[in-house]
């Protein structure tokens, strides 16, 4: 690279750096004051904002367009079923999903998961079989396993974790070769925000053939997935996120998986015909959508998508990168604080406790001040486990977050502190 | 800057000496061997997790009382601030302990409890500063659902949701 080249890409970065901090004008959500102080946002990764175009683009629907979908010879039900399945091809392009089959409804990770557990593991599972997870999942990620262990008599492995949070790959490697009939396995950890190295283990996995599911619930907001380019088999996230409203979600599958597999819920949509000696099942991806969905989530879903196309990935992950950087530094620098959660590669999210300040008693100190973080489990109880502690306080980043925020979150632990001295 | 002072403020309220003092060391911290009653309390939200246990003789007193676990500095406080209130007292007076710092910090009578008597909350009055963190209140009251349940025999777990 010449030197003009790389000064032109370097303010080329600095643009979108700050094209990407103008973004948090866009969440009317974050323009409040609470205790009297302005709102610091820093629990995304449990629920984030939403911007104003995902708001008024339901406000929308519901004002012009609503009917129910996929029935109606109508106007309405045309125009609702045309945002509802437009928001599908924007899900499929923005993960680069092979074929619009492959990008089903659901109401959330959860939900995408069960439906694998059940649909796609269940059916093929004996006694003695096993099921591979890592010790850092979310609960969503361990209990729609552990559902289907107990019911088939099959058995669940777990990966192990490293001090900093990362997945012992050699383990991980030594149990797949030990004969696995499937891989569950997070993106980013939400407890710890460890990015898992997925294209290497999936490649691993593929050459012994056991197939990959990726809880995506915590990657999606924050950098760029490409479905076909990490070559997994299913791939799970959440609308609410992401950006999006709550209540909607999306499995991605390999359709030659989908095709394969058998309905998760019976109902209306999910048909061709229904007679009483028997129902003839509709075509991908509407066998796995019964019942009336969650139109209005869909189309906000598509919102959500679109207002990060326009942000851009590629710029929303280098101005988080650096954020998360500078946050991590900042609070590596309080005295009594243990960051909990150190991979060398991560993502959005840096737990810690302070002294012994029960991370509860922080939740209220640091709210009460205007900073909303996590604290608790995380829905990742065997993670608190392993580093033998009750529960963290999270702070978690995305694309609206600034310096500021930081600070205020560093001086709001330094109020707790002197609480508590 | 009012506003900075006066969040602190509520906050100092919460987190007052008395309060502080107690959760950094409980008092009668432990197992009780050989205790007549037992209740446990659970609170999913934040992880709380207590286990008090009360001897109480034939004529209904309370002689001894312990708790363990790990929790909050509120929860904790409070379960050390009741046991030390509780020993040496009648269940009955136990009770109505129980029925004013409920009423007291959540602002309202739960169905069957006794009316609020004339209970002198003393010390307990420390745990009024949750009266402005709604989230927190179920944090103070935690021992005191376990007190209750264990006197009353009912069951072993108390769960806060
Ligand atoms: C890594 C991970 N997986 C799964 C989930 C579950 O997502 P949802 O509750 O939206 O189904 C979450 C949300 O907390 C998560 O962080």
């Amino acid at each position: 690279m010449t030197m003009s080249e790389q000064i032109s890409k370097v303010t080329e970065l600095a643009t979108s750096l700050s094209g990407v901090a103008k973004c948090r004008q866009d969440f009317p959500c974050l323009a409040q004051t609470i205790s009297d102080h302005p709102l610091v946002y820093l629990d995304s990764a449990a629920s984030s904002q939403q911007p104003l175009a995902v708001i008024e683009k339901v406000v929308d629907y519901h004002s012009h367009d609503h009917a129910n979908v996929h029935r109606g010879v109508h106007t309405l039900s045309h125009r609702a079923t045309e945002a509802y399945e437009g928001a599908r091809d924007l899900v499929q392009t923005f993960i680069n999903a092979g074929s619009r089959s492959e990008v089903v409804y659901t109401s959330g990770t959860t939900e995408s998961i069960n439906l694998v557990a059940q649909s796609f593991c269940r059916p093929k599972l004996a006694p003695g079989d096993k099921i591979l997870i890592t010790h850092l999942e979310h609960h969503s990620n361990i209990v729609p396993w552990q559902l289907v262990c107990e019911q088939t008599g099959a058995e669940l492995l777990v990966a192990p974790i490293n001090e900093a949070g990362e997945v012992d790959i050699d383990n991980l490697f030594r149990q797949l070769e030990s004969g696995v009939k499937m891989l569950a396995i997070a993106h980013v950890s939400n407890a710890l925000g460890t990015i898992m190295p997925l294209r290497e283990i999936i490649e691993k996995a593929h050459s012994l053939e056991v197939p990959v599911l990726v809880d995506g619930a915590q990657a999606v907001p924050h950098i760029s997935v490409d479905v076909q380019e990490l070559d997994c088999d299913f791939y799970a996230f959440s609308g609410h996120k992401m950006f999006g409203p709550t209540g909607i979600g999306i499995l991605f599958g390999r359709e030659t998986l989908l095709d394969a597999m058998p309905p998760y819920q019976g109902g209306g949509d999910m048909i061709l015909e229904v007679r009483f000696d028997g129902t003839t099942y509709n075509d991908l991806p509407y066998k796995f959508e019964a019942g009336t969905p969650n139109i209005s989530g869909a189309i906000g879903l598509g919102a959500a998508v679109s207002y990060l196309q326009t942000v851009g990935m590629h710029a929303i992950s280098a101005h988080e990168h650096e954020l998360l950087q500078y946050m991590t530094g900042q609070l590596d620098q309080v005295d009594g604080l243990r960051l909990i959660g150190t991979a060398a590669d991560k993502a959005s999210v840096q737990s810690f406790l302070l002294d012994d300040i029960h991370p509860h008693d922080l939740g209220t100190i640091l709210d009460h001040q205007g900073v909303a973080i996590r604290t608790g489990h995380h829905c990742a109880m065997p993670v608190m486990d392993f580093y033998g502690v009750p529960g963290t306080a999270r702070a978690s980043l995305a694309l609206y977050n600034n310096q500021d925020d930081v600070d205020r979150l560093v001086a709001a632990l330094t109020t707790a502190k002197e609480i508590f001295r | 800057m009012i506003a900075q002072s006066q969040s602190q403020e509520e906050l100092r309220d919460l987190y007052r000496e008395l309060i502080l003092d107690h959760a950094r060391s409980p008092r009668h911290f432990g197992k009780l061997d050989g205790a007549t009653h037992s209740a446990e309390g659970i609170n999913p939200l934040c992880g709380d997790k207590l286990k008090i246990y009360f001897s109480i003789d034939a004529d209904g007193r309370i002689s001894d009382a312990k708790f363990e676990g790990s929790g909050c500095a509120i929860s904790v406080a409070s379960a050390s601030l009741l046991t030390d209130t509780v020993i040496g007292l009648k269940t009955e007076a136990a009770l109505d302990f129980f029925s004013a710092v409920v009423s007291r910090l959540s602002g309202r009578m739960e169905d069957g409890e006794r009316p609020l008597s004339k209970v002198d909350l003393g010390k307990l009055i420390a745990l009024e500063g949750v009266k402005e963190f709604p989230s927190r209140v179920k944090c103070a009251t935690l021992a005191w659902h376990a007190l209750n349940s264990a006197i009353r025999n009912e069951s072993e777990t108390v769960s806060t949701e």
